[in-house]
């Protein structure tokens, strides 16, 4: 009798664990096909859809507003696409499962994808999304760091991974030496460093970091930091910013696949149309990221979509078209900005395969039929007021 | 069985623990210097105001508070409690997976003197094999199995994940206890005219019981880490490492926020101890004494 019981507990125990590998399995199918089809739309086309995979670098953030915009408002659906956005993590390097053919696009700096390609990686950019650079070196206003060249003899912040390179840039660039000038920490994720006054000048992105700090309370006045509390260097006006984020598309395909040469062409087309709902509709644009369970508040996420749209709006040529002026800055800052360890991002000029308007322009042309305002010459952002730990 | 009066002070003496741990926290923030204790430079003692160390009481204030502002944005503690039955379902699976290959390894190795020497150094080997070095590799395979309908999900990728550091405790605890047996019961097996399939039901098995049970009881624990290591380092969502660092992000402004999945990690490793105990109580006939592995 008593063996029988503890043989039945047992075998609860595993029934147990096996209807939870059970739930598991059916939780997690369930959202992939949540993010694969969940459009308002119906298909115009008709057709089966083609499917589509796009790695994003980070989790799901409205710094890629516009591509969940598209996927939401059905955008990707229209140019019989059935696109599944696939989120990013720690180790999950978009460029290198782009080129191992694991997913046929994926959102990825410049720098860096350029760095992959130099070691091998068939990737093409084809639609430079930011056309300008998101990140800043943030310090306290009593620091007075106003410029690269004030970092003289200070603690300056940097996450490494190569997100230094806009920095040493401009360091060099200033006249300053970066190994013996200024004195460089390994700075986490957050902004700690900074606000316990560990750091000088800590590195931020204008989206995510730098909202962060606003978020939170400020000690000496007892309300929440503002931008007036602080300076910041943007690398844009110091002349060494690098082009961030861009869609890169798989270049072997590019050159012989014809049907992936029609895709991407759909594909931008409905990604760009998705960028172009979120600088019309940021809040809507913001609530569809949050809906789509971003564990950061929505306050947070409206002044990221906001500060995304900065970056990429007005685009006077049209967005996602590559300027030959910010590439070639990209690629110099890439050759000669050397790090700690006195390395560069690449060694050599990348080959004419780094970046195609071709497709962006077959899709802006597309869009522009359609009467579709392209270039946002009339943007003007909001202005986001955030609450303590943007909730 | 146990008598009610140890079970009692077993349970009295592990919430002492915890009183201890809490003391140690708000005793060290409350007497520890603010900048921390530095030694040649290098942190040694971490820094004890409120943002590096918040306070025990925000920790729990804030978990029963919303995630964010959204409408319908659940309490912390119900998506920390989601999150982690979503990693235990993947752990889950993990763990069988492992369990079962890292059985049948030990049967193998049991029964080849041969394949025990064979792979044996390459189970050994494969556990210095850094996860991140791991992740993208099993990414990318799955990323590009499709058979008919069946396409590689996410959450396949941090169950193979976790089964890959579950499966090596198992397979050397299994293997030592089926090696266990004196070898006057397997000559009294052989006087018996019993094979080596007969042998092993009768003898082998019964025997390896005691060592079998710590060796899930540490699978369990290493599918857990496995998975909570896996969801951050491949992006799977839904899980309580992925929670983890989404919510340690807004670890600036909101810092007592991080520390609920934390603790719900904590959680997990222990009701899935739990759960393996169950299995073992099942197995109790079998289990003479535990085996210290």
């Amino acid at each position: 009798m008593k063996h029988s019981k503890r043989i039945a507990l047992g075998v609860a125990a595993i029934a147990a664990s096996a209807a939870l590998a059970l739930s598991g399995c059916s939780s997690s199918s369930s959202t992939s096909t949540a993010t694969s089809g969940n459009s308002g739309n119906p298909s115009v086309t008709g057709g089966a859809l083609i499917p589509v995979k796009l790695q994003l670098q980070w989790f799901t953030q409205a710094q890629f507003a516009g591509y969940y915009a598209a996927l939401d408002q059905g955008y990707f659906t229209d140019e019989g696409l059935d696109v599944s956005i696939i989120e990013g993590g720690t180790d999950i390097v978009p460029q290198t499962q782009l080129a191992d053919g694991s997913v046929d696009y994926a959102v990825a700096w410049v720098p860096k994808a350029l760095a992959s390609r130099e070691q091998g990686a068939g990737i093409t950019d084809v639609a430079q999304i930011f056309q300008k650079s998101g990140t800043l070196q943030v310090s306290m206003a009593a620091k007075n760091i106003k410029t690269a060249a004030d970092l003289k003899g200070k603690i300056v912040g940097n996450w490494g991974f190569g997100n230094e390179f806009e920095m040493f840039a401009g360091i060099t660039k200033a006249g300053l030496n970066p190994a013996t000038d200024v004195q460089l920490v390994q700075q986490a994720f957050d902004e700690s460093g900074l606000l316990d006054g560990s750091i000088d000048a800590a590195q931020a992105e204008t989206y995510n970091e730098y909202a962060q700090i606003l978020e939170t309370t400020n000690p000496a006045t007892g309300k929440l930091y503002q931008p007036s509390d602080l300076n910041v260097i943007d690398w844009n006006t110091e002349g060494t910013a690098m082009l961030q984020d861009a869609i890169w598309a798989n270049t072997d395909k590019l050159k012989n696949d014809t049907t992936y040469q029609d895709t991407t062409v759909k594909f931008l087309t409905a990604a760009l149309k998705g960028w172009i709902y979120a600088r019309d509709n940021p809040q809507k644009a913001s609530d569809i990221v949050v809906a789509k369970g971003s564990q950061l508040g929505a306050s947070h996420q409206l002044w990221q979509t906001n500060e995304v749209n900065k970056l990429i709006w007005p685009s006077s040529a049209g967005i996602g078209i590559v300027s030959d002026a910010a590439w070639k800055q990209t690629v110099g800052v890439a050759m000669s900005a050397k790090n700690l360890e006195g390395s560069t991002v690449i060694t050599k000029a990348p080959d004419s395969d780094a970046y195609t308007n071709t497709y962006v322009q077959k899709a802006l042309d597309a869009l522009k039929s359609q009467g579709v305002d392209v270039t946002g010459s009339s943007f003007t952002p909001l202005t986001v007021t955030l609450t303590e730990g943007g909730k | 069985m146990t008598r009610p009066g140890v079970r009692f002070s077993a349970v009295l003496w592990g919430l002492a623990g915890l009183v201890l741990l809490a003391v140690l926290w708000e005793g060290y923030k409350a007497v520890g210097p603010v900048t921390g204790v530095q030694f040649f430079g290098q942190s040694i003692l971490p820094k004890t105001d409120d943002r590096s160390m918040p306070h025990l009481v925000d920790m729990v204030t804030r978990a029963l508070q919303p995630v964010n502002s959204a409408v319908g944005s659940p309490p912390v503690w119900v998506s920390v409690i989601g999150a982690a039955l979503n990693s235990l379902g993947v752990a889950a699976v993990g763990w069988v997976a492992g369990s079962v290959v890292g059985f049948l390894l030990a049967l193998l190795m049991q029964r080849l003197r041969v394949a025990e020497r064979a792979v044996l150094p390459w189970l050994i080997l494969s556990q210095t094999v850094p996860l991140i070095a791991l992740a993208p590799v099993i990414v990318a395979w799955g990323g590009k199995i499709q058979i008919g309908a069946f396409s590689w999900d996410r959450w396949m990728s941090v169950a193979v994940i976790a089964s890959y550091l579950a499966f090596f405790p198992v397979a050397v605890g299994a293997l030592r206890g089926l090696q266990s047996p004196d070898a006057i019961h397997l000559e009294l097996m052989r006087t018996y005219n019993a094979g080596w399939f007969k042998t092993l039901l009768r003898l082998r098995l019964p025997a390896s019981v005691p060592y079998l049970i710590p060796a899930l009881r540490l699978g369990a624990a290493s599918a857990i880490v496995g998975t909570v290591v896996a969801e951050v380092s491949t992006g799977y969502k839904g899980g309580i490492g992925r929670m983890i660092i989404e919510f340690a992000q807004s670890g600036t402004s909101d810092p007592a926020k991080a520390y609920a999945p934390i603790a719900g990690a904590v959680i997990l490793g222990l009701v899935s101890a739990g759960l393996v105990a169950l299995v073992g109580l099942a197995l109790k006939r079998f289990n003479r004494q535990e085996a210290a592995s």
